[in-house]
Formats: structure tokens, sequence, C-alpha cells
């Protein structure tokens, strides 16, 4: 019995060794860039905590790059270095890389997980979401927010056209310097229908009327350029409305106690997701991460962090509460019904093609 | 020769301290008289150049009067009180020419085009450079440097002319190739200069009168024999030129004639300048060329045996260390003449001087 | 004797050996020391300097994606005479290239490159191409119903003129111009004129900032110069303290202190000069930009002005003075002549690091406060553009050269003192 017992010791000592020594050998560092702040925060909890968890021999390493993702990737596929190993950008800008040859198609079915009832990844995500080499993950929309103290209890605005109407709602507005989402907004106020908005975009008379409707407030007009400005410009009551993203201005009106207010009417609907860098070193290891942490569970655990929607269909009942406030994050979600009243669907394609173009003219039209 | 109130400078009273603690001029009452060359001569920090300054108006005196001319200028401006001056690096414009610089002062002074060119010229050729008009200050050598700065500062027909240590930068020849311009030019100009320097022989060559300044207090203002022969003090004696000086105690004075008994014991006869009564300490000064190898029997009062300790040759004189009287820093000069006497080295001789030329002055 | 003979032919070495030999002999193995001790540096500023600057001119002529990715359609299309649409051969070399760019993930550069000239550039080729594989001949028929644009005859043209491995039309755009669709140069529409404004706004700033930052510099620089040393310390230490402090801390702090309910306008509410309704805008636009590029800016202009001024003896002031000018005579005449070295260096730094600058204002700018640099990085981060953002760069790294150019032949380079 002894002699057994001392052998069986020596054998897990031995074992143990050997894990330890395996799992130090194939320790890998995965570097996944993301757009830093509360956004990462709410990947971390919801993501890379429990993976490493699960899976000790992987260290996930957080870059905050993602604003200047487009860029990274290409100086690194060109210098052949490439360092990272999974980045989060916008739909539009992974066309662009995907299109450069700069990350990976994905086979959506092989890579990704079914959903718990059986429907294939392909069908789960929501309609349009999944691109060629790009894997949402939440849906977020770009909103106008206004600081309730900067208007009278009985006369707050509450649509797009109140944005627009400098008479009734006086005060500095502050606006991203990019045309996407404003001449969307200037083409809605102006009573263009949601669906013809982009048609209308195409030709000349649309484009002169989106300025032309922005020209009726330009001299009240504050140009924001990063994310973060938008807040803290209405924070400081600098402006009285400022457009955003809606899980920022969420953090600051729910966690800070911010008296912000969203304006749901014409909401900007947008996809974030993941890419694959083409030529990384770690490949079959983040495909294995993106295959868990896309699944119907680990989507609707991140919206306990932050009020941006899961990409899925079959996460939304999964929602629940945040995980530190405790308040219902369904009403503060952009798909949430009362929510999704007049959403207007930011066309990737169309921004694809008319993108370099309207910059310009968006551009002259600042200067003037 | 200045003792009037129509001296032309006057200091009355002038105190100045920078820190309102010290003085670091106490009390200087100074008269200088129209067409005068008056040297204030001392060590660094003993007040010369901050009695220039209140002069010039750069320093503002914190007590007594500055007379001009008969007029207060303590509160005039110095631009106003036209005075030229002369700097210690001279201060020459580094971005004009020699004749811009020149013309500078007339400029200011709207004087007109035809009648600067003219000055300008004449002042230039005053101090020989008349062909360097068009050169920078830089291309000159410091020797031509200086001379464009004194013509700087007299182009304009100033009464009054300040100069702060000017030949400070210059070597040695040319310092006194220039000491004897500046003299000449002062000459025949006749404008009054107050000239600032360290260097005695300098001040010697130059000046009307010497003020010798220590520890902001003028020691002594006198012509430059009168310093050289007749010092007050002992400061005076050591500052100007080679001095032995004995350290005793007054035991007996007899009109003029003072005895002393130096600290070994010797008795020496010695003039009385700066002492009161017997048995005050005084210090003794005895200017070495004033001392007799060998005197003929008699000649002298004072007569000691000397033990030749060093001799340095130096062309127009030798130099020779010597102990007597328990100090063996005793130097004697022997004036390489003809019939100059010749000793060497371990010898003992006999020296002795005049009862005149020791002069019994403070303890210090 | 010697000499004699040494004058009538080289001069020899007392062994024979020719001077100038010898003398090369004796100089070669402290010019290798020498250039041993250079070398590190000069790798370093080859790598991270040299190399960087010619990346970036080549990048603004470079054009390879249409020559590369469209070989057989640039060949097809030589004897093209551009009046109507091209042959049958064409098209069908437009296919094959189309299947062989989606084969290899080409096509899509080919897109992105001719959007820049032509908007919808970048649809025609990605949705063509993913159908490449399934057009049948006649390729002309098919092409035009696969997308009515292929109908179009400026397309083909695009093609052509972008069709060769080096292109102007990055310059062109950087200075608000475009080839025109017979293949001339014309300005670009009156509402996508940019740059040429925002270099000449650049410009103006600049030259604003580094006005500013002489006039409040000046006077700062003089006290430090002439001050006793415990106080001119203390001073410089302040001077310093915006270059130890992040710039984004700095730049915070401006808008505290600048924006509407910011501290300023607070201040001048309370004492009553102005109404609450009444605040002043002096941030996002260009006063912002103004002044926190001055503050941040003043030392590069109060060093050079101090290192300069410290050289400048007192008693050239008081030669002035004593020769009958007045304070401000000779501070024009004698003191201010003098400093001029100091003030070129200055001015130049200023003006040539503020003509870089884009964090700043990007943040307290707003649109009016943007400077050229804005539009570059956002080229190189945001819309990609590298070869208009390299162009614009260039135009930037000319108008520095210029500028360097004219501060010489007025001023002299020589003149310029740093330090």
């Amino acid at each position: 019995m002894k002699k057994l017992a001392l052998t069986t010791t020596a054998l897990a000592a031995g074992a143990l060794l050997g894990v330890a020594n395996a799992g130090d050998a194939q320790a890998t560092d995965l570097t996944v860039v993301s757009w830093g702040g509360a956004y990462t925060e709410s990947q971390v909890r919801a993501y890379h905590e429990p993976y490493m968890e699960l899976n000790p021999d992987i260290n996930i390493i957080n870059d905050d790059s993602s604003a200047n993702a487009l860029a990274g990737l290409r100086a690194q596929s060109q210098a052949g270095n490439v360092t990272w190993d999974l980045v989060d950008m916008l739909p539009s800008d992974a066309q662009l890389a995907c299109d450069e040859g700069l990350i990976m198609p994905i086979d959506h079915d092989e890579v990704l997980a079914e959903a718990p009832d059986g429907t294939p990844a392909s069908e789960d995500f929501l309609p349009g979401s999944l691109g060629e080499c790009f894997i949402p993950q939440i849906v977020y929309s770009t909103v106008m927010t206004f600081n309730n103290e900067m208007f009278p209890d009985d006369n707050q605005p509450n649509t797009i056209e109140d944005f627009f109407n400098v008479d009734d709602f006086p005060g500095r507005r502050a606006i991203q310097n990019r045309p996407a989402a404003n001449l969307e907004w200037a083409l809605y106020a102006d009573g263009v229908a949601i669906d013809d908005i982009y048609d209308e975009l195409e030709t000349e008379e649309g484009v002169e009327r989106a300025f032309a409707k922005l020209d009726t407030i330009k001299e009240h007009l504050v140009f924001w350029s990063e994310g973060a400005q938008a807040p803290q410009l209405l924070a400081d009551k600098e402006v009285a409305f400022a457009t955003g993203y809606n899980g920022r201005m969420f953090n600051a009106a729910e966690v800070e106690g911010q008296p912000f207010s969203i304006i749901w009417d014409g909401q900007i609907v947008e996809w974030d997701g993941w890419v694959v860098p083409e030529g990384g070193n770690n490949v079959d290891v983040v495909m294995e991460y993106l295959h868990w942490a896309t699944d119907t569970q680990r989507l609707a655990d991140q919206a306990k962090f932050i009020s941006y929607g899961p990409a899925r269909a079959s996460s939304a009942d999964l929602v629940g509460e945040h995980a530190d406030l405790g308040i219902d994050m369904g009403p503060h979600m952009p798909t949430h019904p009362d929510n999704y009243q007049s959403p207007i669907l930011l066309n990737n394609d169309f921004w694809t093609d008319y993108g370099d173009e309207l910059r310009e003219r968006f551009n002259n039209w600042m200067l003037q | 020769m200045s003792e009037s109130n129509d001296a032309f400078v006057r200091f009355i009273n002038v105190q100045k301290s920078y820190d309102g603690e010290t003085l670091v001029v106490k009390n200087l009452n100074l008269d200088i008289a129209k067409g005068e060359f008056v040297t204030m001569l001392g060590p660094s920090g003993s007040g010369k150049t901050t009695c220039l300054m209140m002069l010039a108006g750069f320093e503002t005196a914190t007590s007594g009067e500055i007379m001009l001319n008969g007029r207060g200028i303590n509160k005039v401006a110095p631009h106003k009180r036209g005075i030229g001056m002369v700097f210690q690096n001279y201060a020459l414009f580094p971005h004009m020419t020699v004749a811009e610089n020149l013309a500078f002062p007339l400029q200011v002074r709207k004087v007109s085009k035809a009648e600067t060119e003219q000055k300008v010229q004449r002042a230039l050729d005053m101090v020989q450079l008349g062909h360097l008009g068009n050169r920078r200050p830089a291309q000159l050598s410091g020797g031509q440097q200086q001379r464009v700065a004194v013509a700087r500062a007299l182009v304009f027909d100033p009464d009054l002319v300040l100069m702060d240590e000017p030949l400070g930068a210059l070597d040695k020849n040319l310092r006194e190739q220039m000491q004897y311009e500046i003299k000449h030019i002062h000459e025949s100009l006749g404008v009054t200069v107050v000239y600032v320097t360290h260097d005695q022989s300098e001040a010697l060559t130059m000046s009307n009168r010497i003020a010798v300044f220590d520890d902001g207090v003028i020691q002594q203002l006198a012509p430059p024999p009168d310093l050289y022969e007749r010092p007050l003090n002992a400061f005076v004696a050591a500052f100007i030129g080679e001095n032995n000086q004995l350290h005793g105690k007054v035991v007996e004075i007899k009109g003029d004639d003072c005895k002393v008994q130096l600290d070994d014991g010797s008795i020496i006869h010695a003039l009385k300048v700066n002492v009161d009564k017997v048995g005050d300490r005084t210090t003794l000064s005895l200017r070495p060329e004033r001392v007799a190898i060998a005197p003929p029997e008699g000649q002298y009062p004072n007569v000691f045996e000397a033990r030749v300790e060093e001799l340095i040759y130096l062309g127009d004189h030798i130099r020779t260390r010597v102990s007597l009287c328990g100090t063996d820093e005793f130097i004697v000069k022997i004036p390489n003449a003809h019939a100059h006497a010749s000793i060497a080295r371990g010898e003992t001789v006999q020296v002795g001087w005049a009862m005149e030329d020791c002069r019994a002055l403070d303890a210090s | 004797m010697a000499q004699a003979q040494a004058h009538s032919g080289p001069m020899v070495t007392a062994d024979g050996v020719p001077l100038k030999t010898s003398l090369r002999r004796a100089e070669r193995r402290r010019k290798i020391t020498a250039f041993m001790l250079v070398v590190p540096l000069l790798a370093f500023i080859l790598l991270t300097f040299i190399a960087p600057i010619g990346d970036m001119l080549w990048r603004s002529v470079d054009n390879p994606a249409i020559i590369n990715t469209l070989p057989n359609t640039v060949t097809a299309l030589e004897d093209w005479d551009g009046e109507e649409l091209p042959p049958e051969e064409a098209f069908a070399a437009m296919v094959e290239d189309l299947r062989v760019g989606q084969e290899n993930r080409s096509i899509g550069q080919v897109g992105i490159r001719l959007n820049y000239e032509m908007s919808g550039a970048r649809s025609l080729f990605s949705r063509t191409a993913r159908n490449a594989d399934s057009l049948e001949p006649p390729y002309k028929e098919a092409l035009l119903d696969a997308h009515r644009r292929w109908g179009d005859v400026e397309t083909w043209r695009l093609i052509k003129r972008e069709g060769r491995p080096y292109t102007a039309s990055y310059y062109l755009s950087a200075v608000d111009m475009r080839y025109a669709d017979d293949g001339s140069v014309a300005m670009q529409p009156e509402n996508q004129r940019i740059y040429v404004a925002l270099f000449m706004r650049t410009l103006a700033l600049s030259l604003a900032i580094t006005v500013l930052t002489l006039l409040l510099g000046f006077p700062i620089a003089y006290l430090l110069a002439t001050l006793p040393l415990r106080y001119s310390n203390l001073l410089m230490i302040m001077v310093l303290l915006p270059f130890w402090t992040s710039l984004l801390v700095r730049t915070t702090a401006w808008i505290v202190l600048l924006q509407q309910q910011g501290v300023i306008n607070d201040l001048l509410v309370a004492v009553g000069l102005i109404g609450d309704d009444g605040r002043l805008t002096m941030m996002h636009n260009w006063i912002g930009t103004i002044v926190a590029m001055t503050h941040i800016l003043l030392p590069f202009m109060v060093l050079p002005l101090y290192s300069v001024m410290k050289t400048i003896p007192p008693s050239y002031q008081r030669a002035a003075r004593s020769l009958g000018a007045n304070p401000f005579v000779a501070f024009v005449r004698v003191y201010l002549p003098q400093t001029v070295s100091g003030i070129g260096a200055g001015a130049i730094l200023v003006f040539i690091i503020s003509i870089g600058y884009y964090i700043t204002p990007a943040l307290v700018g707003g649109q009016s406060g943007q400077l050229i640099s804005n539009l570059i990085a956002d080229h190189m981060q945001r819309t990609l553009n590298w070869g208009l953002a390299a162009a614009l760069g260039s135009i930037l790294l000319g108008g520095v050269l210029i500028l360097y150019w004219l501060y010489n032949r007025i001023v002299g380079i020589d003149n310029m003192k740093l330090g």
C-alpha cells in the first residue's frame, strides 16, 4: 500500500510538472485590438477573462488601436510583421481591408458556433450583418443626445427635426467631422422617408439638399473628431446637443450620472465586430477563441456591461441586467422595440462608393 | 586747484549701498576741475567703478549729491548728461560699421548729415583710423577698436569723458602706446577725463591727480609724484610702487624725526607722517631704490649690516633681496650704472638710507 | 638650397615620398576614426529620417494598382483613341483581369484607387469581379449587362489614364485640381476644393502664432537674460514648465480655461464685463488653436532668444545711453538688431513646428482652427489614401524648404543662433 501510494504521488507530481512545463512552453499571447474605454472593458469582462480562466495557456493582451485599425493593418501587412491577432472594427473599414486582402475571409458556418437550438450561424446572426471577412458582435447606433438642463422641462426635444430647429431649441450642436450620419439626418429632417435616404443621396440634388439643410444650423455647429469629445462637450454644456455612440452616452448618463437624454428617433444603426488579420502567427488559436467568444451566451453577456445590442437573434432573450448597476439593460438597447421605431440602417455599400467624394465635399463645406 | 565751489564735477557726501546693509562707497567727497584728468585707482571691489557708474548715471547714489557743472544730476537720465564714456570691452556696436558707430551719438542728437560726416571723419582722423570707417568692429584689432571707442566717446564734443578700465584687454606694449595717445588727446582737446583703473602705471602716466580707493574710501588724492613720494598711509605706500615695510613701535618723537624700535630691537630714524605719540605701533615704508649699498660713512642715520640672499638681473637694475633687521624680504634696487656695486650672494654688505625716505605710517 | 630644390618640383618628404601622399596617409587614420564615430548617427538618420521622406515622395507618385492588376486591359487599351467604347478585345482582357484579380484578392485595390477619381468605382469592380467567372462571351455585352458603368466611356478613359506606373493625380488633388473628362487638367468643382484654402490657413495661423510667440517671448527672454541668476532660474523653470507637462494635459487645461462654461468666461461674467448670454467663443475655432499653440510653442521662441540675449553685454545699451540715446532708441537701434539672429532662429523654429502641428488643433481648433496636418493625419489613419497624404506632405515639405531658402537669402542661415 505504502509503496503504491508513493508511486502514485510521484506520478502525480511528475504529471503536474509535465503539465506545468507544457503550459509554459505553449502559453500563447493573443493581441486583441479594440476601441478602449468602457467598450474594451465590456469585452474583457464578458469574453477575455472567462476565456483565460478556461484556457490558462492563453494570455490575451489588449491594444486600444481600433480607431486607426485600418492604417495599422496596412502598415503591418506591408512590413510583413503582423502582430495583431484579432481586431475589432467597423464593417465599412472591414470591407476595405477585405478588398485589400489585409484580413482573412471567414467561412461563417465552419468557424462560428450554432445557436443553442441548432440554427446555423449564418442564419442566427442578424440579417446583413455578417461580412465576407467580418463577424459582428454588437449592434450600436449613432444617436442624438441632449443635456436636459439646457432646455426647460416643458420643452425637451425628442426628434431629429428638433435638432434642426434652432428657434425652438436654441444652443450649439456638436456633430462628427465626417459626412456619414450627418447627411442622412439632414435628409430625414427635411422630410425624406427613411427608405429613400440613400437613393436620394446618390443624386446630386439629394446631396445639395442635405447640405442645404445642414446650412440652416451651420453657425450653431461644433465639430468633434474623437468619440470621447461628444459626451464631454455635452457635460461641459459647451453644446446643447451632441451626436455620439449610444454606449458612450449610456455610460455618461447612467454610470456617471450626467443629465443626458437620448433621442432614439432616426438612430443610425451599424454593426461592429471582429476581423482576423491575414498572416498572423496564431490563426488556429484565434479561430477557436472566435468560435467561443461569438456564441449566443457570450454575446448576451457583453450586454451586461455596455448598452450595445448582441448581433445574434438567439442572444436577445438572454440580455439581462447591468452587471454593476443592476438596471434592466433592455430599454437601453438600440434594438429595444421602443427605441427601434425609426432606425436608419447605415448603408456601407453607399459609403464605400461615395465616401471619398462626399468626404471632400463635407470638408469643403466645413471650411466655408 | 579744485577747492573752489565752481569745480566741474563734485561728489558731495556720496554713499552707495546695493543691499542696504553694507556701504560700497562711504561718504565720498571729490572735486574735479574742468580740463583735469583724474584717475580713480584701486583694487577691485574698492568702489571706484561704482563711483564712475554713479557719475555716468547707470547707478544711483544712495545718499549725497553729484554735481556736474554746478547742477545736481542725481535725477538726470544718463542720456541727458552729455557725458562721453569708454567701456572696458569698448562696447562698439557690432552690427554697425565704425563710421556708423561714430555717427550714432550725432544722429540721436539730430545733427545734420553733412556735419555728422565731417565730425565722424575728424574724430577718425584724430585716432588715425580715417581709412577704416567702413569696417565692422569685429574686423579691427584690439588697439584699433580701442581707438574707435575713444573717438566715439569724443565725437559729440562732451565736456566730460569717463573711461572704465579701457586698456585692460590690450597687451602691454599696446597699452603703453595707448596711454600716451589718450594723454595727448586729453591735452589737445582740454576735455575733462575721469579714468578708472587698477593699474598704477597707467594712472601715474596719464593723470593730473589720482584718487586711490580702498574699501569705499579715497585713501589719498594727489598728483602722481606726491602719491609716490609722499604716501599718507600704509595702503597707498604699498599700492603705489614697491616698498619695504618694517613694523615697530615709536620710542621717541623729535619734530619730524621719530625713532622707531623694530621688533628685533633695531632702532630706525624715520619721518613722522602718520603717527601721534610715543608707544604707537607703526609701519615704516621705504622705497627699494632709496637704499644705498655701502654708503659713505656718516651720510645716513640708518645703516645696517645686510646679508645678500638673492640677486635678480633685470636689465636696468639689479633687484637684490637681503636680510636685515629681522626680515629676509628686504628689497634693494641697485641701478645698472657703470659704477654699480658688484656684490655676490651670501656676502654681507652695509646698507643705509636717509631719515626722510623712511616714512612712519599707520600700523595698518 | 633644399628649399630651392623643393620649389622646382612637387614637395617631397625626407624619405622621398611626395608630401601630399604622405599627408594623405597621415590623415587617413584620423578620417576613418572620425567616420566611425559618425556612422551610428548617420545610419539612424538614414533609417528614420531620409528613408521615410524618400518613401513619402515615392508614394506621392507611385501608382501600381492598375498596371499590376489589370495588365491585359492596359495593354488592350494602348491603341484605343478614347472617343467611343473600346473594342471587344479590351472587354475580354478586362474579364480575364477581373478573374485573376478576384482569385488573388487584388481587385479591391483597383476599386479603391479608382474610387479616388470616380465615385462608385469600388462597387463597380468588386461586384463585377465577384461574378466574373460566370461571364460569357461576347464580353462587351456581358459587362454592360453586369453594370451600367462599363458602358461609360469615362470609366475606360480613367483606366487608360491611370494605367501607368506613376501618376500626378495625387498632386493635382492636393492643390484642388483634377483631370477633366478629356484628360486635361482643371480645377475641382468649387464645392470640393479644400486643400489650397487649408494650406493658406495653415500659413496664416502659423504666422500669427509665430508673431505672438515673438511678442510674448521677447520680454521674457530679455528678463531671463538680464535678471540676477536666482530670479532668472525661477523664471526659466516657469518658461520650461510647459515642456515638462504632457501635451494632452496642457491642451486639456486650455479647454477648461477657454470653453464657454470655462474659467475665463465665468470670470468675465462674474466681473460683469459680459452677460451670461454673451459668453465668448474662444475655442472650437481658430482662436483656440492660436491661444493653445502659442502657449505650447513659447519655449521654442524664448530659448533661442535667451541664448542670443545672454551674449549681449549690458554695456552696449549703457554705451548707447551714454552717447545720448533715450532708452527706446537705445533698444531699437542697438539692442534689437543684435537679437535678430535669435529672432530668426526662434521664428523659423516656431513656424516650422506649427506648420506641422495637429494634435492641439484637433482638440481645440474646431473647424476654423484645423490645419493641413489634420487632414494629412486623416488621410493617413482614416481614409487610408496614403498617396494623397504623401502628396500633401511633400507639398508641405517643399513649402518649408522654400521658406528656409528665403530666410537664407534675406537673413542668412549662418546668422541663426539656436544656442
